[in-house]
């Protein structure tokens, strides 16, 4: 393609993303665009899928009935999420297996959080409340982003999200108010998920070199200090609600700013556990590339057994 | 390693009887059966629909969005197809 060609419809473009117009998946886009996308939609499915593993963990061991239906409930739209997203992703025409691949070599990343492991119970709380609830902080944003069937699954995933944050919030909240050896497991898991959740939103504004590109294409609508901001101001008042304390000693409203201000993060914890140094980096890892070459067999017989089948009704 | 990806379906749901189905995502499965299957697992789970259609990725064809304004035009030019195109008189009623 000519350069002056290339440099038109790249006007055309960003002109439909100024007007709130969404790209569709056949339109034309830059290459930067699509690499983008699809890199941060890969690793949102990688994250879905993996944030599966610290919670199926305790399906078996969940006090009771109402509490393992709801988990497995929130475990399977896990599953769902991830295949919304990889499907999202396919319509940039990145091949699904090779995006699981990438996952698997470690080329491809995900969320970080979900590289520490869930020791006790009231951990499956705190995920649900502060996992869950800074991911949909997150996520409400990107409803809004400018390539459609991103947002779409943004909206559906949202919509199906609102019930796992709850069931965190009120795992934790029982907890909170049981036994005194109740209470210290709640405190326990809120004291070990605080920062790993602060740490969700990716690092500080003038750290994160992509972002105002991202914020050009509507990619990304808001940073990832607004967001951390806006998770911690709702987050505060519902742990102080339930009796457990937020571990931050500089933790203070700030009448002037109308925010909490906070404790720097420590962001060499944060690249060490991205970096793949974290407690359960390849744990994780491990468990999905086992699951992939463990059900190979099944998924190549359903197909031969589909085409076999397919021969016979054309026959 | 196995040799052959699992076909693309595209997934459309009818929401409750009186409406047409509408797109709503797609998934991969190796037959029609799975693919019905799959789709009711991955976009019902919470009462979206009553009915389930699903289309091989390959089967659907599509016009070409570069060529979009051009290919729509005539449906835009000609005004003359809808109602407030024409003077009707004052007072003149089921019309």
């Amino acid at each position: 393609m000519k350069v002056v060609e290339t440099i038109d419809l790249e006007q055309k473009f960003q002109d439909k993303i100024d007007r709130e117009i969404k790209i569709e998946p056949n339109d034309w886009m830059p290459e930067a665009y699509r690499k983008t996308l699809i890199r941060q939609m890969s690793q949102h499915a990688h994250s879905e899928i993996v944030g599966m593993l610290p919670e199926a963990n305790w399906i078996t061991r969940a006090p009771n009935l109402r509490r393992k239906a709801v988990l497995l409930a929130k475990v399977q739209d896990e599953a769902g999420h991830g295949l919304y997203l990889y499907s999202a992703t396919e319509t940039l025409g990145a091949d699904r297996e090779d995006t699981i691949d990438d996952l698997h070599s470690g080329k491809a990343k995900y969320s970080s959080i979900f590289n520490y492991p869930a020791l006790s119970w009231a951990d499956i709380g705190a995920i649900g409340w502060l996992v869950d609830g800074a991911a949909i902080m997150n996520q409400v944003a990107l409803c809004r982003c400018s390539y459609g069937p991103y947002a779409r699954a943004m909206v559906k995933i949202c919509k199906e999200e609102s019930f796992h944050q709850r069931q965190g919030y009120e795992l934790l909240t029982t907890l909170a108010n049981g036994s005194p050896e109740q209470k210290e497991l709640a405190q326990d898991a809120l004291n070990r998920f605080w920062w790993p959740a602060i740490m969700m939103f990716g690092p500080n504004d003038d750290e994160s070199p992509n972002s105002a590109q991202s914020m050009k294409w509507k990619i990304k609508r808001l940073s990832n200090d607004d967001l951390r901001q806006n998770f911690i101001d709702a987050t505060v008042p519902q742990a102080e609600l339930i009796g457990l304390k937020v571990p931050d000693e500089n933790l203070k409203w700030n009448e002037e700013t109308g925010h909490y201000d906070f404790s720097p993060i420590n962001w060499d914890e944060f690249w060490q556990v991205i970096g793949g140094n974290g407690p359960c980096n390849k744990q994780r890892v491990d468990a999905r590339r086992k699951a992939k070459e463990d059900g190979m067999w099944v998924r190549d017989a359903a197909m031969a057994f589909a085409e076999k089948r397919m021969k016979k009704q054309s026959a | 390693m196995s040799t052959k990806e699992w076909p693309l379906w595209e997934v459309f749901i009818r929401s409750k009887q009186g409406l047409n189905h509408k797109h709503v995502g797609s998934l991969r499965a190796a037959d029609s059966t799975m693919a019905l299957d799959n789709a009711r697992d991955v976009y019902t789970r919470r009462s979206e629909g009553i009915s389930i259609w699903v289309v091989e990725s390959n089967y659907v064809h599509a016009n070409d969005p570069a060529d979009a304004d051009s290919y729509f035009e005539p449906s835009d030019t000609k005004i003359f197809r809808h109602p407030t195109f024409y003077e009707v008189h004052e007072g003149i009623k089921h019309m």
